[in-house]
């Protein structure tokens, strides 16, 4: 479904702030693939997928989608197969349109339509419907105003966008950390449902090694720009968070110092 | 005043709302304070004028309107792919519209247009002197609102205002916003030079400093309309907007009324810009002291 050939991405070259981000990275993701994605600060796991959403061209490689050759695919267009959720609630919606408007919107996403205006009463029907099924009283309000949602309601909307059209890669970036846990639990299970009901190909990062390992089929390790461990099948459904912090400290030579995983890594124990 | 003083004023009113509903396609919707404004006033008043001394005023407005939206044009060109700050754009485009206004009309700086026949004169001897400019006035500007309305809800009008609202998303969402841009400012501008266009023939004349401070009086009266009609809907924004115009005019009618001389016009126009834009501001200030005050009373009753 997806593949990455070869991708680097430094910033800054050539200055004393120059950073490498990613490292000749290759990575292959079958149809259906939910892969989670963790690793210390900088990483390079928000590097990744920005590479792969289009924000910046990487420096190397290709990214081919589906058959779709991506790499100089300016970001909208990418948009047209991507969904992407990032950590702040404020980034995925339009604060001051109607629930309804930003459906609208997202409705557009890759996908002719008959008719000028932006929302039909057909529309309207089907965005109360899939509203209805994340049940956080949402249909009710198709005339409100985004920015009154609370940061659960924008983000659990947003995911709503992300999928409304099915899209052929959905990319999370830690979508659940800035909420509360009850509203994150809330998220991600609903993450969980639209997934496996659209059978999307997905990559989450996540700083809970608990729910790295939980969901989805296969996890990446990362770090310093490069994948430094890929576990799937028996392997992964044998691994503890203990066994993955070994794994970690083998392969890169340090201790694991993504103080957002140790800290809920702690607290889960 | 006068009732002949007052009609003045709503008409007047009128035209110039036109201006306040560009700025809130650009300023309030696109979130771009663009200065092309000034310019393309004058524009749409020097097209207007110089064909209706060739005696095609319909012409001029329709020309006017075209030449506004090529303005917008450069604007976002310079904006989008150029990568240029908003308001340098719009002042770079103004700027270079000071020289093409002047070719426009001529090489002159002013141009009378008396006992030229204006596309008014039509509507006078339709509906009468004294309310054929009026209704035809009313007719365009409303015809205007609707369609703006209308636009506003079509999928590109969403994005466009996507586009303003949070530009993570629509990058997200497949949007182009270069495009969304580009399609923003050309709307805006193009109604901002209709808006010169008819001032042009309404007044019978149009001179090169027409625009001077356009942008500023046109939020001014967007920003009275919002505190008056509110800004809960897309459609009360735009009626705001002609309401908060006219009733700028009929403040600036009413100043010119008393002793007030028309060289310190200018001042009493900016007095109310300034008032009427940190509104907002003053309010919250307000509200901060007296919550303060609550607070240390609460302290002091304890």
């Amino acid at each position: 479904m997806l593949t990455l050939n070869n991708i680097s991405k430094t910033f800054n070259k050539g200055t004393v702030n120059e950073k490498v981000a990613l490292q000749s990275l290759s990575l292959h993701l079958n149809p259906g693939d939910f892969v989670t994605i963790i690793g210390g600060n900088g990483a390079g796991k928000s590097t990744l997928f920005n590479s792969i959403g289009g924000t910046f061209l990487a420096d190397t490689g290709s990214i081919i989608l589906d058959n779709t050759d991506l790499t100089f695919l300016p970001e909208h267009k990418r948009a047209a197969y991507i969904g992407r959720m990032f950590q702040d609630p404020l980034k995925g919606t339009a604060p001051n349109m109607t629930i309804e408007e930003n459906l609208a919107l997202a409705y557009l996403r890759g996908v002719k339509r008959n008719g000028i205006l932006g929302l039909t009463n057909a529309d309207r029907i089907y965005f109360k419907e899939r509203l209805a099924a994340l049940d956080l009283g949402l249909e009710t309000r198709l005339k409100s105003k985004v920015g009154l949602l609370s940061g659960g309601q924008r983000q659990a909307l947003t995911l709503l966008m992300a999928t409304l059209v099915t899209p052929k890669l959905l990319l999370l970036d830690e979508h659940t950390a800035a909420l509360d846990p009850a509203t994150a639990e809330k998220v991600l299970a609903l993450t969980k449902k639209i997934v496996a009901d659209s059978n999307i190909t997905c990559m989450m990062i996540t700083h809970n090694i608990h729910s790295a390992l939980q969901l989805g089929n296969r996890t990446i390790m990362m770090d310093n720009g490069q994948i430094i461990l890929d576990i799937s099948g028996d392997e992964r459904k044998k691994m503890t968070v203990e066994m993955l912090l070994e794994k970690f400290r083998q392969k890169s030579q340090k201790a694991f110092d993504n103080d957002r995983i140790l800290l809920s890594t702690a607290a889960d124990k | 005043m006068s009732l002949l003083a007052f009609r003045g004023a709503i008409e007047q009113g009128m035209i110039y709302s036109l201006v306040a509903i560009a700025l809130f396609v650009s300023y309030r919707i696109l979130d771009i304070a663009d200065l092309t404004t000034d310019g393309t006033f004058t524009l749409g008043a020097a097209a207007s004028a110089i064909f209706t001394t060739f005696g095609t005023p319909w012409l001029g407005l329709g020309l006017a309107v075209i030449m506004g939206a090529a303005a917008g044009f450069v604007t976002a060109l310079l904006q989008t792919k150029l990568k240029v700050q908003p308001i340098l754009a719009g002042i770079i485009t103004m700027t270079a519209l000071y020289s093409i206004n002047l070719i426009v009309m001529g090489g002159k700086s002013n141009l009378p247009l008396m006992k030229k026949s204006t596309v008014f004169t039509f509507f006078e001897t339709l509906f009468g002197k004294n309310y054929g400019k009026l209704i035809f006035i009313v007719i365009v500007v409303t015809l205007l609102c609707a369609l703006l309305a209308f636009f506003l809800r079509t999928r590109l009008g969403l994005s466009i205002r996507a586009t303003g609202d949070n530009k993570d998303m629509v990058r997200s969402s497949s949007i182009n916003p270069a495009f969304t841009i580009t399609i923003g400012l050309m709307l805006a501008n193009a109604i901002t030079a209709l808006s010169g266009a008819l001032f042009a023939q309404h007044q019978q004349f149009s001179d090169i400093s027409l625009g001077t401070g356009m942008v500023v009086v046109g939020l001014a009266s967007l920003i009275i309309g919002e505190v008056i009609i509110g800004t809960s809907t897309i459609p009360r924004c735009i009626i705001g907007a002609v309401v908060g115009s006219i009733i700028y005019r009929i403040i600036i009618a009413f100043a010119l009324n008393t002793n007030i001389s028309a060289s310190n016009l200018k001042l009493v126009s900016a007095i109310i810009v300034a008032i009427a834009i940190s509104y907002p501001a003053i309010k919250e200030q307000i509200a901060f002291y007296k919550l303060r005050k609550a607070g240390r009373n609460h302290v002091n009753t304890k």
